[in-house]
């Protein structure tokens, strides 16, 4: 079985049947069903979402990245603050980067002051976050490799060899 | 004006390619979903690009020589070698042409004179005879069958030998069944060939596209066969460079430097910046390659098996990116098989008989698609023979 090729697959559509899973890898259906179960077991995969235009689901949905300065504990480094922030159901995700900040925290909220009030009163005021910087995202152009908006224009044309 | 008068008899004769008389159909019913195209829907590899890119940008822009850049021409004499095992001298022995189409047309038109016959395996794809008409000369289909994996048998071919033969068309992988050449079927039609005075015309443009294991092999490469073929190919397949307009041609001196002289009065040059891209793309795009033709591969086992279980059967391709399904079983024509899919489904593909009279009773689908549009062209044809049953 090539894990990775399935994981591809899995990354582009993960709608797909794993007997379709299985014609396309020449696998059997039962070795595809085992080999993802297997890849769950091990938290490789950890779940299945969709890939949704939140603007066309809900128009007045906000998403905010902040960027969080936080002063690290000696032993433990980033990592309780980080659990303390993953812990709100609020926030979609939590990544530690390196470079002029430390942690980024993606947050979806119902508007503007939603997210500005979370921000102010949960964020900025637990120990050790030194500064925050909100930036609101305006429009999607692309994300986990599918595009947004764009008409599935085929440019070949309808004629050709 | 009186029209009639002045187009000679043989140009007005000539058909217009039946792929394109079903687009006509096709492109007015709304929202069509197509498995009808023949160039592949990857872009052409950035590399290429970029260096096309680069080009412009230092401006050269002039003619290459008749034949090709020579840097261009060398790179095709390695890939040959490395490909198919067969030398070629990029003085003498290459003409970098406008698509593989181009170099067709140069090898038939060099060959072929009146009373002439050029044959050709059938299915196959619609260009061959009309040249060969142009030229005065006949096509003469030798039919394929499906129980042959469609490919082209020595006892076939020795049937439509007579005096009159000049040229051989050997077009595979092959548009549009899929069929590929095995190296044993290749040794038997040579052994038919050696000792003629027959030119092999090999029309190898999707020759990197091959499946299931199984690698190309061209007939250049059996035994006494390179005095005697023409290596035809491109770029427009394997490197997703349709547009680009830019193929190939290798093969004996005394039959390129003819034809180089028909590229030179028709052509001057093929389009420059494309012969530079094109040497990135050979030199630097294999992994490109590769990366499409799994791709293909893994769409091509998704639709071959979709057919085989709508009750459509469906030979396996072992190249190029069309599958081939028979669809006898629907008592239709392929004509009508298409016509009704489309009105009924908005599902557009080629009728077989498209690429010739033994292609009726067949259709053409192409998954140069993505796996999502396949798959939703897929069950809208499984609908429509669902519904065909219960008519």
């Amino acid at each position: 079985m090539n894990t990775n090729k399935l994981l591809d697959l899995l990354r582009q559509n993960a709608r797909l049947s794993n007997a379709e899973l299985g014609v396309m890898l020449g696998e059997t259906e039962k070795s595809v069903a085992d080999e993802i179960s297997h890849l769950e077991r091990e938290g490789i995969i950890m779940g299945y979402s969709a890939i949704i235009d939140e603007e066309k689901a809900d128009e007045n949905g906000v998403t905010a990245i902040i960027e969080l300065k936080i002063t690290p504990i000696k032993d433990r480094g980033f990592d309780d603050l980080a659990h303390t922030i993953m812990g709100y159901e609020e926030v979609d995700s939590v990544f530690l980067l390196s470079g002029a900040y430390d942690l980024s925290v993606t947050i979806s909220g119902t508007s503007l002051r939603n997210v500005a009030l979370f921000v102010s009163e949960r964020l900025a005021v637990l120990d050790g976050v030194l500064s925050t910087t909100t930036h609101f995202i305006l429009r999607r152009y692309k994300e986990k490799n599918h595009v947004f908006n764009e008409d599935n224009f085929d440019e070949r044309s309808m004629v050709s060899p | 004006m009186d029209y009639e008068k002045l187009i000679p008899q043989k140009i007005r004769e000539i058909q217009p390619s039946g792929i394109r008389k079903f687009f006509d159909i096709a492109q007015q019913v709304e929202g069509v979903i197509s498995l009808s195209i023949g160039e592949p829907d990857f872009k052409t590899p950035w590399a290429a690009r970029k260096e096309a890119i680069n080009i412009l940008e230092k401006g050269k822009t002039a003619y290459t020589a008749n034949s090709g850049l020579m840097e261009l021409r060398k790179t095709v004499c390695k890939y040959l070698k490395n490909f198919i095992h067969t030398e070629y001298d990029p003085e003498k022995e290459v003409i970098i042409t406008v698509g593989g189409s181009e170099a067709i047309d140069l090898a038939v038109r060099a060959i072929i004179e009146p009373g002439d016959e050029v044959l050709v395996p059938e299915p196959s794809f619609v260009c061959y005879s009309p040249i060969a008409a142009m030229m005065g000369g006949t096509a003469v289909p030798i039919v394929t069958k499906a129980e042959n994996k469609f490919r082209l048998t020595a006892a076939a071919l020795k049937e439509k030998i007579t005096p009159r033969t000049k040229l051989l068309v050997l077009p595979y992988p092959n548009n549009p069944t899929g069929a590929v050449m095995r190296r044993e079927d290749l040794e038997a039609v040579a052994e038919v060939l050696r000792g003629t005075n027959i030119v092999v015309a090999s029309d190898e443009i999707y020759a990197e596209m091959t499946y299931n294991g199984v690698k190309h092999v061209s007939i250049a490469e059996i035994e006494s066969m390179r005095e005697r073929t023409l290596v035809i190919s491109g770029f427009s397949k394997a490197y997703a460079m349709t547009g680009w307009r830019l193929g190939y041609v290798a093969g004996p001196q005394p039959i390129i430097k003819q034809m180089l002289k028909l590229h030179q009065y028709c052509i001057m040059s093929s389009p420059t910046v494309s012969q530079y891209a094109a040497v990135v793309a050979m030199e630097k795009c294999s992994a490109d390659v590769e990366h499409m033709v799994d791709e293909y591969d893994m769409r091509r086992r998704l639709v071959v098996k979709g057919f085989n279980d709508m009750g459509l059967e469906c030979f396996e391709p072992e190249g190029a990116f069309y599958v081939f399904p028979c669809i006898k079983s629907t008592g239709m024509t392929s004509a009508e098989f298409c016509e009704r899919l489309v009105y009924e489904k908005k599902v557009a593909v080629v009728p077989g008989s498209a690429f010739g009279e033994s292609g009726e009773g067949f259709v053409r689908v192409s998954y140069a698609y993505s796996v999502a549009h396949l798959t939703t062209a897929l069950s809208r044809i499984r609908e429509f023979l669902e519904e065909l049953k219960k008519a």
